[in-house]
C-alpha cells in the first residue's frame, strides 16, 4: 500500500499525477512528492520500521514507491558509530559518524536516491536509465542498472578520478564523458530527457529519487534511539540530500516518532566551491553561480538548483554553512581515517573540516550532540592523499635487514604520522 | 541571420511545439521580450516581476549562463544562440 497522493509543485501548488516530469509546467518550480500523512498516523509506527529488514526500504511508507521495490535491497542502514576517539581530539561530548562509505553496493550516499529512481523508473515502464554525475551517482546507476536489467547511459564530467569512472565501466553502462564542468553536463542531460524517452534519474525522475535521500535522516533518528542530533553537517553539491535529511527529521516528528528538538542543520562545501555557503554567510537566498575549482569533484556543482532549498532549510533550523580548502579537506581525511578507521572521499573530508571550524568558532556547543554525514569513500578517490603518503621503503626478506630499518627509522615506526603532520584542530 | 532561441519541452505548450524561434538581435531582455510577445502566457513563466527572472529559469547566451555576464543586459548578436533551460539538481 502507497501513502503518495500524487506530485506538487514546490513554488505555486500545482498538483500533477505520478509521471516521469520534474519542472512545474506553470513556474518551472520543482515538483515534489505529496504523501497523505494523516493516513499514516498510527499505522506508521516505530514497529511497523522495526519490524522491517535492515535496509532502507524499511522505511518504504515514507518513499514513493506504488509496489515491491525493485532494487537496494541491501542498500541503506548503514552504520551509525559514535566517535569517541575524535571526541578526544576535537574536544566535544558527543559525536557521530553517519558512514555511508559502507553504503551498499557503490559506496555513496546516492544508493539511497537510486534505490528509489529505479524502482520507479521500472513502474513508470523506461527500459533507460541514465544520469548527469560528478562520479558517485553514475556508480551507483551503473550497479543497480545492471541488476535491475535495465540500460543504462551515464554522463559525467571528462576530467573524474580514475576509481570514479572505473567504478562505472565495470558495470558495463554506456558512459559518456562530457568535455565540460558538471554543470555543463546537467545542463545537456536536461536536453537529452527531453528529447530522448530516457529515465534521467536526477532529472525527470527527480521528485521521486530525491525523497530516497531522507532515509540517511530516518537511520540517523532510528539508529540514536529515536531522537535528533542537536547539530547535523552535511555536505552540499547540488542540493539534495541536506534539505531531504531536514525534511525527514520533520516527518518523524510530525508522525510522533521523534521529540520535537531544534535539530539544526549545517551545509559543508569546498572553498573552491561554496555557492550554498556564500548565500547563507551573506543572507542571500538568491545562489550566484561559480565556476568550480578543487579537489573535491563530487561535490563541485558551481550551479546547484536546489541550493535555494538548502538555505531555507539551514536557516529554518538555526544552522549555518562552513566551507574548506583542499589542504583542510585533506588533513580531515586523514584524520578521520587515524581516529576512527573511516577512509571517506573529499566530500567526507569537507564535512569533517567544516565540522572543526564551526566546532572552533563556537557556533556548535562542544557539549552537545553533532552528527557528521560521511556520504562517500575514498577508495575512489586515491589521487587526493597519494602526495601526502610516502611510499614506504621495500627491504629484503631478511631480519637483521628489518633490524636495521627499525633502527633507522627510530621512533616513527610505531607512530601513526609517517607523512605530513596533521594539523590538530585548537 | 537572427538569434535563435531554444525552448524548453515545459515551455513548448505555449508555443504549439515550437522548439526554437529566432528574434533581432538586441540584449537578453529585449531578445526575451521578443518571445513573451509572441506567445501568450511566457510572460509569467519566465517573469517574476518586470526585469527579474522565475527563480527556476536560467538562460545561456551560446554555452554560457547570463548569471557569468551581465544577466539581462548581457548583449546577443546575430548568430548567438539563447537556451531557456529550467534549473535542475544533480549528482
Ligand atoms: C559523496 C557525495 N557527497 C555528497 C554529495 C552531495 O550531493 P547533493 O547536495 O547534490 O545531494 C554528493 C553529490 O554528488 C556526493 O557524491
Ligand atoms: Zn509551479
Amino acid at each position: 500500500m502507497s501513502y503518495v497522493v500524487g506530485l506538487r509543485c514546490r513554488e505555486c501548488g500545482k498538483q500533477y499525477p505520478q509521471k516521469g516530469v520534474h519542472v512545474c509546467e506553470v513556474c518551472f518550480g520543482p515538483l515534489e512528492v505529496e504523501y497523505d500523512y494523516a493516513a499514516m498516523k498510527g499505522k506508521v509506527t516505530k514497529a511497523s520500521i522495526e519490524a522491517r529488514p535492515r535496509n532502507l526500504w524499511r522505511y518504504r511508507d515514507l518513499l514513493p514507491i506504488d509496489g515491491e521495490p525493485k532494487s537496494g535491497h541491501h542498500s541503506g542502514f548503514t552504520p551509525l558509530k559514535r566517535a569517541h576517539n575524535l571526541e578526544r581530539v576535537l574536544g566535544v561530548k558527543e559525536l557521530y559518524i553517519k558512514d555511508d562509505s559502507a553504503n551498499y553496493p557503490t559506496w555513496s550516499y546516492k544508493e539511497r536516491v537510486v534505490s528509489v529512481a529505479i524502482t520507479k523508473a521500472i513502474e513508470l515502464g523506461y527500459d533507460t536509465v541514465g544520469c548527469a554525475s560528478t562520479g558517485n551517482l553514475a556508480n551507483s546507476v551503473a550497479a543497480h542498472s545492471a541488476v535491475a536489467g535495465l540500460k543504462a547511459f551515464v554522463m559525467i564530467p571528462h576530467d573524474l578520478e580514475q576509481g570514479k569512472v572505473l567504478g562505472s565501466l565495470i558495470f558495463g553502462p554506456q558512459m559518456v564523458r562530457i568535455q565540460g564542468n558538471y554543470d555543463d553536463v546537467n545542463r545537456l542531460c536536461s536536453e537529452i530527457a527531453d528529447k530522448y524517452k530516457w529515465a534521467i534519474v536526477n532529472v525527470n525522475l527527480r521528485p521521486f529519487y530525491t525523497e530516497g535521500a531522507k532515509t540517511f535522516g530516518f537511520e540517523v533518528a532510528e539508529q540514536l534511539g529515536w531522537k535528533l542530533p542537536q547539530h547535523t553537517v552535511c555536505p552540499t553539491a547540488g542540493g539534495t540530500i541536506l534539505p531531504k535529511i531536514y525534511k525527514a527529521y520533520k516527518e518523524l516528528i510530525s508522525l510522533g516518532l521523534v521529540a520535537e528538538s531544534q535539530a539544526k542543520i549545517y551545509s559543508a562545501q569546498a572553498a573552491g566551491c561554496n555557492p550554498v555557503v556564500e548565500a547563507i554567510r551573506a543572507g542571500r537566498d538568491l545562489i550566484k553561480p561559480q565556476k568550480p575549482k578543487t579537489i573535491a569533484k563530487s561535490i563541485a556543482i558551481g550551479n546547484p538548483a536546489d541550493g535555494f532549498y538548502v538555505v531555507h532549510a539551514v536557516k529554518e533550523s538555526g544552522g549555518w554553512g562552513e566551507d574548506a580548502t583542499d589542504a583542510e579537506i585533506v588533513d580531515a581525511i586523514k584524520l578521520l581515517a587515524r581516529t576512527e578507521g573511516i577512509w571517506t572521499e573529499p566530500a567526507g573530508g569537507t564535512t569533517l573540516a567544516a565540522t572543526i571550524k564551526l566546532i572552533n568558532s563556537g557556533r556548535i556547543p562542544r557539549d552537545e550532540s553533532i552528527c557528521v554525514c560521511i556520504t562517500g569513500n575514498g577508495l575512489k578517490t586515491v589521487e587526493v592523499v597519494q602526495d601526502e603518503l610516502a611510499m614506504p621503503p621495500s627491504i629484503p626478506a631478511k631480519l637483521d635487514a628489518f633490524d636495521a630499518f627499525i633502527s633507522n627509522q627510530g621512533h616513527a615506526a610505531a607512530g601513526r604520522n609517517s607523512g605530513k603532520p596533521l594539523a590538530v584542530p585548537a | 541571420m537572427a538569434v535563435k532561441v531554444r525552448i524548453p519541452t515545459p515551455l513548448r505548450q505555449l508555443t504549439n511545439g515550437v522548439d526554437m524561434i529566432e528574434t533581432p538581435a538586441g540584449d537578453i531582455a529585449q531578445v526575451l521580450q521578443h518571445v513573451c510577445q509572441k506567445f501568450d502566457g511566457m510572460d509569467k513563466r519566465l517573469f517574476k516581476q518586470p526585469g527579474e527572472l522565475n527563480r527556476f529559469v536560467n538562460i545561456y547566451l551560446n554555452d554560457e549562463d547570463i548569471r557569468f555576464l551581465e544577466n539581462l543586459a548581457t548583449v546577443v548578436k546575430d548568430g548567438d544562440d539563447v537556451s531557456i533551460v529550467p534549473a535542475i539538481a544533480g549528482g
